[in-house]
């Protein structure tokens, strides 16, 4: 057993091994089948209209027919391509996507059925799993890189110089994010993660953290409001531009291996991992904890998150690259990097100084209350009245040539139907009016308002 | 100092593989694959450190190292020279005589101090890793070496700091923002200025070319859906044209 994670890997042979890893190969790609139509299922339920509904039953066969189709369209390399790394870059990119899963847990010791052959639902884990997920998440880059730059054209290139930036930036976060995660569980490694969840799960907690988790990871696999790499309206599709076939579906691939791996990665270091969620998992004694229900608790979880990347996708436009960058580096990295230090501090208070937990929440419940008090009673700075800070606060109604509403803070001038007085022969209509409205309101400013009511009442 | 079967045919594999990898570092002719080959042998030392039981550094290796050092490299790379071979001549006189003469005593002296140095007994790898490799190494780091951490640490800030004040330029005007943009256009609407994006160009059944003007909902070609070179070079092309060829076409089949 190796010290540090939780999982007994001490009873697998080379055989189980490698039975695991063809099992998690498998369980990707027909994921990744079912991925795809669930994305277009749910999209299309999004817009009201029935999405993929002709091929097998619930259209469920017809993502296998895309991929079929997409196999046997003709595979072009471009005349301006540099040909090995034309070809080594999807590669690159589909092989780095699918180590990740090799570190999560399914689920706890699982019998095989049949027999009295128990093992970790899990095929590998080390004291550093979680960074070994960062490190082949920043090798998958290459492929995007690579494929942009080795097809010789301007729209893949910006594309991958787009992307490069991006997954660089939002890493940064995403690892930030994480560090808070290592902090309060005290381990990097996977199955002791999720271990450490059993009582209360992570996001919870942390959830400030989780929120810039769930944001980076959505940067992170090039997916909408975050896919600039392959902005279809202004780079064509990217770093794919100039792919086609194979080639193609495997980027397509990597891309959708790469939202699961994220989305199994949420769910491990944030959502319990395997573990049942609450009401459940207190069912006869942590029944619903064990063996292959885990699996199936792990399997919902995972198609939890991957239906709210479906549903940000259904409903935020593409942010404009350089918001997106001030996003990322302004807002993202200084939240998260700050909310590690207070988790830092935290830890340090229950750890090393021994404080109660109790004490703790004071001292949290008591800077708090500090904050509000400065936020509270911090002098407030003048708001710029009108258009260009207090310099048109009489209204201009013609500026710029068309007629334009009064600002907040700006004055009408008097109205000019104001200034008039009743024309004569109405005043008896107007003057019973304004006996009605009460003595006194029939004055000159009000007069334009009188002399249309004594017109309605006159007729 | 025996390895067992797997860690030896792993080493056997991969040695090799990195030696071509680094030899290709040399002698390649592009940058790009210059800095490919530099990759490979840096994700295969990253493994060996993983065989060789110190997973943290292995993979530290590959997230700092080859993960964001070696991208931005590869994105300078990219930006500066995208399709130029890069040009071979040398602009320094003297430079080969210089580097020659610089390597040279680099290699002496770090032949000195592997010669000098003098090793404590090793304690093996189980005692090093019993708290687990990431916290035996924080122990270390965070321990025995703290105060070299924090120059390290104080020595990177400033240099990032540095590169940040080196590459800064004081903002002569106001930054155009969204809204002064939006802004300026509204202003310039009387002049006769659109406020939307140009129209695109029109699209028919046989042609949807750049030269095919838009037609507006009176049924009235659109000019500016045109580009302006193509309208300055005449070689728009007009719509009745258009038209006439497509009810040619369709009446003729």
């Amino acid at each position: 057993m190796i010290p540090g994670i939780a999982a007994d890997f001490s009873q697998d042979t080379i055989w189980t091994t490698v039975v695991k890893a063809v099992l998690i190969v498998v369980f990707l790609l027909t994921s990744v089948l079912f991925a795809i139509w669930f994305e277009r299922k749910v999209v299309a339920r999004m817009q009201v209209r029935p999405g993929p509904n002709w091929h097998g039953p619930f259209g469920l066969l017809q993502s296998l027919a895309d991929a079929m189709k997409l196999l046997l369209k003709e595979d072009l390399t471009v005349t301006a391509a540099d040909k090995f790394t034309y070809l080594l870059a999807p590669m690159i990119s589909v092989f780095c996507s699918l180590l990740v899963f090799a570190v999560v847990p399914f689920g706890p010791e699982v019998t095989i059925p049949f027999t009295d052959y128990s093992t970790p639902a899990q095929l590998t884990d080390f004291p550093v799993a979680v960074l070994y997920v960062l490190a082949c998440a920043s090798l998958g880059v290459y492929g995007i890189v690579l494929g942009g730059w080795s097809s010789g054209s301007t729209y893949p290139l910006l594309g991958a110089v787009r992307s490069t930036a991006q997954v660089i930036s939002y890493e940064l976060a995403m690892g930030l994010s994480l560090v808070s995660v290592f902090l309060m569980a005290g381990s990097m490694s996977t199955s002791q993660i999720v271990d450490s969840q059993t009582r209360l799960w992570w996001f919870i907690p942390l959830l400030p953290a989780f929120v810039v988790y769930v944001i980076s990871m959505v940067g992170e696999t090039n997916r909408l409001p975050f896919d600039l790499p392959e902005a279809e309206g202004e780079l064509v599709s990217g770093y794919m531009t100039e792919y086609s076939s194979m080639k193609f579906a495997w980027f397509f691939l990597a891309e959708y291996i790469n939202m699961l791996n994220v989305s199994a990665v949420a769910v491990t270091l944030f959502l319990g991992g395997w573990r049942a969620p609450w009401p459940l998992s207190a069912v006869g004694a942590g029944m619903l904890n064990e063996g292959w229900w885990a699996v199936l608790w792990f399997l919902v979880k995972l198609w939890a998150v991957m239906f709210v990347f479906v549903w940000v996708r259904g409903t935020l436009l593409r942010l404009r690259y350089d918001q997106f960058m001030v996003f990322g580096w302004k807002v993202l990295i200084p939240v998260a990097l700050s909310f590690a230090v207070v988790v830092a501090l935290i830890q340090w208070a229950n750890r090393v100084v021994e404080l109660p937990f109790t004490a703790t929440l004071w001292v949290i419940g008591g800077v708090f209350a500090v904050l509000l008090a400065l936020v509270w009673f911090w002098p407030e700075k003048p708001r710029p009245i009108g258009r260009k800070g207090g310099e048109e606060a009489v209204l201009d109604a013609f500026a710029d040539g068309y007629p334009v509403p009064p600002l907040p803070g700006q004055t009408l001038p008097p109205s000019p139907r104001g200034r008039r007085t009743p024309i004569e022969h109405d005043a008896a209509g107007a003057v019973a009016d304004a006996a009605g409205a009460g003595p006194g309101s029939a004055a000159t400013e009000t007069g334009g308002v009188l002399q249309k009511k004594g017109r309605v009442t006159g007729e | 100092m025996t390895a067992t079967g797997g860690e030896a045919a792993l080493f056997w594999v991969l040695a090799p593989l990195m030696v071509l990898a680094a030899l290709g570092l040399l002698f390649v002719r592009r940058a790009v694959h210059a800095a490919m080959c530099l990759v490979f042998v840096m994700v295969s030392l990253a493994i060996m450190y993983i065989a060789q039981e110190a997973a943290f550094l292995g993979v530290v290796q590959v997230v700092v190292y080859t993960g964001a050092v070696m991208m931005l490299f590869l994105f300078v790379l990219m930006l500066v020279g995208v399709d130029a071979s890069d040009s071979l001549t040398e602009t320094i006189k003297g430079q080969r005589g210089i580097g020659l003469l610089l390597g040279l005593g680099l290699g002496i002296v770090l032949a000195g101090v592997v010669a000098q140095a003098a090793f404590p007994p090793a304690a093996g790898l189980g005692l090093a890793n019993e708290v687990t490799n990431p916290v035996g190494l924080a122990r270390i780091l965070f321990g025995d070496y703290v105060l070299a951490m924090e120059a390290v640490g104080v020595l990177l800030v400033t240099a990032a700091m540095g590169a940040l004040v080196l590459t800064h330029r004081r903002r002569l005007e106001p930054r155009r923002t969204q809204r002064t943009m939006a802004e300026s256009r509204v202003r310039a609407l009387p002049r006769g200025v659109s406020l939307t994006p140009q129209p695109t160009p029109g699209v028919y059944a046989l042609n949807n070319a750049m030269d095919t003007p838009a037609l507006d909902p009176a049924g009235e070609p659109v000019e500016a859906s045109v580009p302006r070179v193509l309208r300055i070079r005449g070689q728009q092309r007009s719509v009745g044209a258009l038209l006439e060829s497509e009810r040619a076409t369709v009446e003729g089949e």
